[in-house]
């Protein structure tokens, strides 16, 4: 008698546990049932294996909670005619966010359809686990780099052919998504880099217009003369790194891996590119940023510790916010010996080849695409579009951003292989010792970890 | 301790009582027992045997992050992932190496100095003459209450933004350019005494080396940019353990500090024959945690420097988690995680072993030898 009023407590106590423990499963799989309800592809595992992407992070040490949430948005009109598809955008910041949630509300009202978008905090991060949890968002931003890692799995679809702008797409974009032969996804807009010049230490240097380097041996020279008139400034100041070293190698005619994807680091080419590289840098010429204390190369510009960097269309948001006194101008990077050469960076629209609507995810694509949309975004968020036949309307309405334009007709994408995130982060710091170790060591020990099989 | 004295004399005593009255009331006893502890279990199971089940799973794939790894179509890769950190050279042992060495040298660093930091301040607010004492004990706490994101965040500011640099310039030190400074401070040293020139070292370090890495990079020491982190860190941790040793101190009795007074023990031999035994199993504690803390460092790693300045602030943690989550290697990142748990597990026995008690091990040996010649 004595014992059994504890037995029940205790009884009462475990079942009461069981049905929180019921309870927080349950609200996870809710968070998915609409989708699955209005949508044949998703699994019923989904509950299981979102536990399998914390039970990773958990032995990695990371505290990756919260970032399921991003595909869980899409509850609301499940039941309608209409799909309901979720955005998981990696935004700049608020204009970007609103700009593409106003766009997406335009879109809901003209089709029915609703389109939710979340801006990530972590992109990396959040797709990695809703991918492997199979809650994958309808469309996501996708940077051209990592496309080789989801094509390459069958992750993607391919609907890059049936959008909208398919043949309106500038080719060093459509390139940058087409993997294996394929074109996976629509280009979202694009960026390049160009050389930025502080005006009044041009001038305090003695140079004039005519002075402006189209050369490698002009940008020395130019260097040369900036570095001698002006003490206690670098003449060049570059971010460490591949995304902005590799144009002197793209210059050159080189590349890190050819048409085919076959790595071709240690090709004489990129050696030549390289080898200038580190003749600025033995001269005092070329500084990366981090040996002058700055966060990036726009920081080092803005803050009057270079006269020159090679930074893209982005510079000019920083430089108007942080640094408005400093005046400059853009102009395009100077030939190496393979003629003109620069970097170009982009972000697509991604569907996932397990999304359960494609066709209304294709539509929002298309809707972002559009040329009055993506001139839109341009205005908002300082973006440059990504259809050829937006150019002329973008180059009258931002004069200043025609080099970084024009940049897309003899721009190159990023390397396309999957897995090469830790290679090139290897590469990367190896760069910033491209003084001392010269560029065949870099080269050809990148040469050896890239994969060899295309 | 003291517990496990006052318990010995108890316990043989209590033994037979128990046994004339178990029999009965074990069965019933028993389900009250696991109904009552259920709670926690199924939590522990829930969130802890099967994450790291599923984890040890993936770390015998080549899952590529795509649909659940527990179906049976996932490529798998077998002990390939083990074997690939340890046998073939490649990127990936170099890193993984690059990291175990970055990690050996902060926690060598880190464990000795935040557990004297620990005492030593516990010491102070334990002292009967401070004043404000509740005062100096939320102040040498507050650190380890700040969440880890806000302390990194300030400490950047101290390093990187100049703060710090500036206040040496002041006395006429230049200061280095600390998160950015990837030279081994061994290899400093070493070029300060003139016996290795760091700009150009031997040769005979340079050209043979041992799992990817030459003697030269192995021998380096932590970098500028690591000892940043390791100050960042002991500072941060210094608190907490600090209270723990503050609740040992107090637990030692008044009687015990005045015998030793009347036996005319001055303060240093009170210290380090009195009170340093008496905290022996804090100091354990202390270490263990410490220990395992240390090779498990994540956060600063992750907010200060990414691994860099030249991968010299890579921890092991880190990497298994851009294996994951950036080179979508999601086997190789879990069994970098299950090697870093051996690795812990092998130094917290190591640490049991060389701080066991050795009159207490001697006497539970004597024990055993009486038990076997009783038997035989």
């Amino acid at each position: 008698m004595t014992r059994s009023p504890r037995t029940v407590a205790a009884t009462l106590l475990a079942i009461a546990t069981l049905a929180l423990a019921a309870g927080c499963g349950g609200g996870s799989s809710g968070a998915a049932a609409p989708g699955t309800s209005s949508a044949a592809g998703a699994p019923t595992s989904a509950a299981g294996s979102s536990s399998a992407a914390g039970g990773s992070s958990a032995a990695g040490g990371s505290s990756a909670a919260g970032g399921s949430s991003a595909a869980g948005g899409s509850t609301a009109a499940a039941t309608g005619p209409k799909a309901s598809i979720s955005v998981l955008i990696a935004s700049s910041g608020t204009a970007e966010t609103s700009a593409v949630q106003a766009a997406a509300k335009a879109w809901n009202t003209k089709t029915g359809n609703t389109a939710t978008v979340t801006a990530a905090q972590n992109m990396d991060q959040q797709l990695g686990q809703a991918f492997a949890a199979n809650k994958a968002p309808d469309v996501f931003y996708l940077d051209a780099s990592k496309l080789a890692d989801y094509a390459s799995t069958g992750a993607l679809y391919a609907y890059g052919d049936k959008a909208a702008g398919a043949s309106d797409f500038y080719p060093t974009l459509k390139d940058a998504f087409t993997y294996k032969g394929t074109f996976y996804c629509a280009p979202k807009d694009f960026s390049t880099l160009a050389l930025e010049i502080n005006s009044a230490m041009w001038t305090k240097a003695g140079l004039t217009a005519a002075d402006i380097p189209t050369t490698w041996d002009q940008l020395t020279s130019v260097a040369t003369k900036l570095k001698s008139a002006l003490p206690g400034v670098t003449p060049l100041v570059l971010s460490t790194g591949h995304d902005r070293v590799d144009a002197f190698l793209v210059q050159a005619g080189g590349n890190l891996l050819d048409k085919n994807g076959k790595p071709t680091a240690n090709s004489a080419q990129n050696v030549t590119g390289l080898t200038y590289a580190k003749s600025l840098l033995q001269k005092g010429l070329l500084q990366f940023n981090t040996q002058v204390g700055a966060g990036w190369g726009g920081e080092a510009f803005g803050k009057g510790k270079s006269a020159m960097t090679i930074e893209g269309n982005w510079i000019a948001g920083a430089m108007s916010a942080d640094y408005k006194t400093v005046k400059y101008q853009v102009v395009p990077l100077p030939a190496g010996p393979a003629g003109k050469g620069t970097l170009a960076f982009t972000n697509c629209w991604g569907i996932p080849a397990s999304s359960a609507h494609k066709q209304q995810a294709v539509d929002f694509v298309n809707a972002m695409t559009a040329k009055d949309q993506q001139l839109a975004f341009a205005k908002a968020f300082g973006v440059m579009p990504s259809i050829q036949s937006a150019a002329a309307d973008y180059a009258q309405q931002f004069p200043a951003f025609k080099v970084f334009l024009d940049g897309a007709s003899y721009g190159v994408g990023p390397v396309k292989a999957p897995k090469l995130s830790a290679i090139l982060a290897d590469y990367d710091n190896q760069l910033t010792k491209l003084e001392t170790l010269g560029p065949k060591n870099i080269l050809s020990r990148l040469q050896k970890d890239l994969p060899s099989s295309s | 301790m003291a517990a496990a004295t006052t318990a010995e004399p108890i316990a043989p005593a209590s033994r037979p009582l128990r046994r004339k009255h178990g029999g009965g009331t074990r069965g019933p006893e028993r389900t009250t027992g696991w109904l009552f502890v259920s709670p926690a279990v199924a939590l522990l199971v829930l969130f802890l045997a099967v994450p790291v089940l599923m984890a040890l799973w993936v770390s015998f794939t080549d899952w590529n992050g795509i649909g659940t790894p527990f179906r049976l179509n996932v490529p798998k890769a077998g002990l390939r992932n083990y074997t690939d950190l340890f046998t073939k050279d490649g990127l990936t042992r170099q890193d993984f190496m690059t990291s175990i060495r970055n990690i050996f040298y902060y926690t060598l660093l880190v464990v000795p100095l935040q557990t004297s930091l620990a005492l030593s301040l516990a010491l102070l607010v334990n002292g009967k003459m401070l004043k404000a004492k509740g005062f100096f004990r939320s102040a040498f706490y507050f650190p380890s209450v700040t969440s880890s994101v806000a302390i990194t965040t300030v400490f950047l500011f101290v390093f990187n933004g100049g703060a710090l640099n500036s206040i040496l310039a002041k006395v006429g030190i230049s200061g280095p350019n600390w998160l950015n400074d990837s030279n081994g401070v061994v290899q400093n040293l070493l070029g300060a005494l003139g016996i290795a020139d760091p700009a150009n070292p031997p040769s005979a370090l340079v050209n043979h080396g041992f799992l990817s890495l030459t003697w030269w990079d192995w021998i380096a020491g932590p970098s500028v940019a690591m000892c940043a982190i390791i100050a960042l860190v002991v500072w941060t941790t210094a608190g907490t353990f600090m209270v723990i040793y503050l609740a040992a101190l107090q637990d030692i009795s008044a009687d015990i500090e005045e015998a030793s007074l009347l036996d005319g023990a001055n303060p240093w031999q009170r210290l380090r024959y009195v009170v340093l035994p008496m905290l022996k199993p804090t100091t354990f504690l202390v270490l263990t945690l410490g220990l395992i803390g240390s090779w498990q460092v994540f956060d600063q790693v992750y907010l200060a420097t990414q691994g860099g300045p030249d991968k010299t602030t890579l921890s092991p943690a880190y990497l298994s988690y851009t294996s994951g989550f950036k080179d979508h290697s999601w086997g190789v990142g879990s069994a970098m995680a299950f090697v870093l748990f051996a690795i812990i597990i092998i130094f917290t026995l190591l640490q049991r072993f060389i701080m066991r008690d050795r009159t207490e091990a001697k006497a539970r040996s004597r024990r055993r030898a009486a038990r076997r010649a009783k038997v035989g």
